[in-house]
């Protein structure tokens, strides 16, 4: 019961109109980056982090977390209709949603996408609200030794197991642990990768590489491939609303897709884009109308929607309760927490009850005017689609340029934006996954500290680490993790020699 | 073309990795300050150098195996040259002290040209006005600080 008393609580903050207000600009904002190609929910958050710097905390937060469930909304519009996904976490909605929009159904298409995102939202925030204070208990009696294992499994499951190359994915993590050393050392005071350069000494800005990494990495990757040919948008044709047959074709996805994704967004797993293929595969195994797949099925829609925003609740029980971010976005929100001097974890629950169950209340409010923001209102949203390219990236160079001018104008963090910004370009081209490396940069320097701690409580003797059963077996864990792909890999070399 | 590309991108990112490896090690190995017990700042700066190198090499290893599939789309250097020459222009705005709405005018109109854009004297007002609205918001409503010039002083 005390759950139900903390949720009623926070919904007597989170429907103050300022906060109110607050979540209705991060719903219509994160819809409209979630419609927009180019930009999604890390960059933008990474953006209004300077902007929001001395605006109220709990309001900017709960914004925050406005924009990474509207971009889940948002996300699938542009995937049902022009069949480029805004990011990796709607491309199986792509596969048949598209194929529902060119034949007709777009409209059903881009409903059972909202509600089941309504739905899947909802029930997966319930599941954070009951999770969270349990986890909160557990938490508590963690050790260094054992944040410590925890974020070395974040940085294998996030960097190494679902991507197609645990190579390049461990590398833009190492890539992001290097940044993560430069400046002082908290603990001692030694300057570090600074080279005599008093602008590294304060360390690399998060928001300064994400929004290299993804708006100024994302825009010269773009205009560098532009000779190639235009996406075609679908008008949305047919009837927005679902018919009996859609409904009754829905419900059992939706739920499926909600058990697939909220537990796999809360397990330090990484990333909405495999319960989101998990509930593809699942629905494509379960259908009765197998001869629909390929030309567009409700249920390839349905399904993977619902995982993709249970997902993205998800990530957050393992934010809030352990301060431990598993994917960009969630590695942004944290930055968004710390520069209010705010420490997710357990002791945020006991400090500040206000802010994090007014958060968790928030998310039902954003879901419900997600789903009427995101219904009637699609056809303003298509027309976003309608910028001009060069407008729509200029727009986004300037706001990338703007949050750094308005962090730290000088020629050092403007040089690095620049040298992010390349970087972000070739590791797109050459197929390297950018968020390890965002993720690295802000859990490496907590993974260092925690180790530290915890050998200066054992007076330096590393078998801390794996006397006390929780780390020893989150370093399991963390070793299968990074050696299982390596194996299969070998795996499937000897059955290939065979053949 | 192709071929050649599989394996010479993989080479020159485990050549960078190794480069990169050695400089955190010379690096740490100038830190001076220790500890009583426990972990000095040298340890993990040292631990990842050695996972740099590791990843280095095994790029190396892949790079000489036959290499990996990689993107070999010809690039349009025109276009990547109007984007640099905005964010160029965005670093030298710092120390020439032109402000920040002459930056965002520049910056603006690069890309739009970048992306195919002929109109420039179009582009340049979108951006001119983009950079003012920004400008007074930022300074005036959210209280923050952006760079100055001439333009800047003007408005106030």
């Amino acid at each position: 019961m005390d759950v139900l008393a903390a949720l009623g609580h926070g919904f007597l903050v989170a429907l103050e109109p300022s906060k109110l207000f607050f979540a209705l600009i991060g719903v219509f904002l994160g819809t409209a980056v979630g419609v927009l190609p180019g930009i999604g929910p890390a960059l933008t958050v990474a953006l209004l982090l300077p902007v929001t710097f001395k605006l109220d905390p709990t309001g900017s937060i709960i914004m925050f977390a406005g924009i990474y469930y509207g971009g889940m909304y948002g996300g699938s519009t542009t995937a049902i209709l022009i069949n480029a996904p805004g990011e990796s976490a709607s491309l199986a909605t792509a596969l048949e949603g598209n194929k529902m929009a060119k034949a007709g159904r777009g409209g059903p298409a881009l409903a059972t996408a909202a509600i089941g995102s309504f739905v899947a939202g909802t029930f997966a925030t319930i599941g954070l609200a009951f999770l969270a204070p349990w986890l909160v208990e557990v938490a508590v009696k963690f050790g260094p030794w054992d944040y410590f294992a925890l974020m070395v499994l974040a940085f294998v499951t996030v960097s190494a197991t679902f991507g197609d190359s645990p190579l390049r994915g461990l590398t833009s993590l190492a890539l992001g642990l290097v940044l993560g050393l430069v400046g002082i050392d908290k603990l001692t005071g030694a300057a570090r990768m600074s080279f005599g350069v008093p602008e590294l000494l304060d360390g690399v800005e998060i928001t300064t590489l994400a929004v290299g990494l993804f708006a100024v990495g994302e825009a010269l990757f773009v205009v560098s491939k532009r000779h190639k040919g235009d996406d075609v948008i679908q008008p949305i044709k047919g009837s927005l609303w679902m018919t009996r047959e859609d409904w009754r074709r829905s419900w059992g996805p939706w739920l499926r897709g909600t058990l697939f994704g909220f537990p796999i967004g809360a397990l330090p797993a990484g990333g909405a884009e495999v319960p989101t293929f998990l509930s593809y595969s699942t629905e494509k195994r379960l259908c009765k109308h197998p001869e629909e797949w390929g030309k567009g099925a409700i249920e390839g829609v349905a399904g993977p929607e619902a995982a993709n925003n249970a997902s993205a609740a998800g990530t957050l029980v393992p934010l809030l309760t352990l301060g431990l971010p598993t994917s960009a976005t969630a590695a942004i929100m944290l930055a968004g927490f710390q520069q209010y001097g705010l420490n997710p974890g357990p002791l945020l629950f006991a400090e500040k009850p206000d802010l994090v169950w007014g958060l968790i209340a928030s998310l039902f409010i954003a879901n419900a005017m997600l789903l009427i923001i995101n219904l009637p209102l699609v056809g303003l949203w298509v027309r976003l689609l309608a910028i001009p390219q060069p407008w729509l990236y200029a727009g986004i160079l300037v706001f990338a340029a703007m949050g750094t001018m308005a962090a730290k104008a000088s020629v050092v963090e403007l040089s690095m934006l620049f040298a992010f910004g390349f970087l972000g370009f070739l590791m797109r081209r050459y197929d390297y996954p950018v968020a390890p490396m965002v993720v690295g940069l802000i859990l490496g320097p907590m993974a260092e500290q925690q180790l530290r701690r915890a050998l200066q409580i054992s007076l330096g003797d590393p078998v801390v680490l794996i006397e006390n059963p929780i780390s020893a077996t989150l370093l399991a864990i963390a070793a299968v993790a990074l050696l299982a792909p390596f194996a299969m890999q070998g795996l499937n070399k000897f059955k290939a020699n065979e053949d | 073309m192709n071929e050649a590309a599989k394996s010479r991108v993989p080479v020159i990112v485990g050549l960078a990795l190794i480069v990169i490896a050695a400089v955190i090690y010379w690096d740490a190995s100038s830190i001076t300050r220790g500890v009583n017990y426990g972990m000095g700042p040298q340890v993990i700066p040292e631990v990842i150098a050695g996972f740099v190198a590791v990843l280095g090499a095994a790029h190396l290893v892949v790079g000489f195996r036959g290499g990996f599939e990689v993107e070999t789309d010809e690039l349009d250097p025109t276009a990547i040259g109007w984007i640099v020459f905005g964010l160029v222009f965005l670093i030298a705005s710092i120390p020439l002290g032109v402000g920040f709405i002459i930056a965002m005018t520049v910056l603006f109109a690069a890309t739009a040209r970048a992306f195919g854009r002929r109109a420039l004297a179009t582009d340049v007002a979108i951006g001119f006005v983009t950079g003012v609205v920004i400008y007074l918001v930022f300074t005036k409503l959210l209280t923050l600080g952006l760079p100055q010039g001439p333009l800047e002083r003007l408005i106030g």
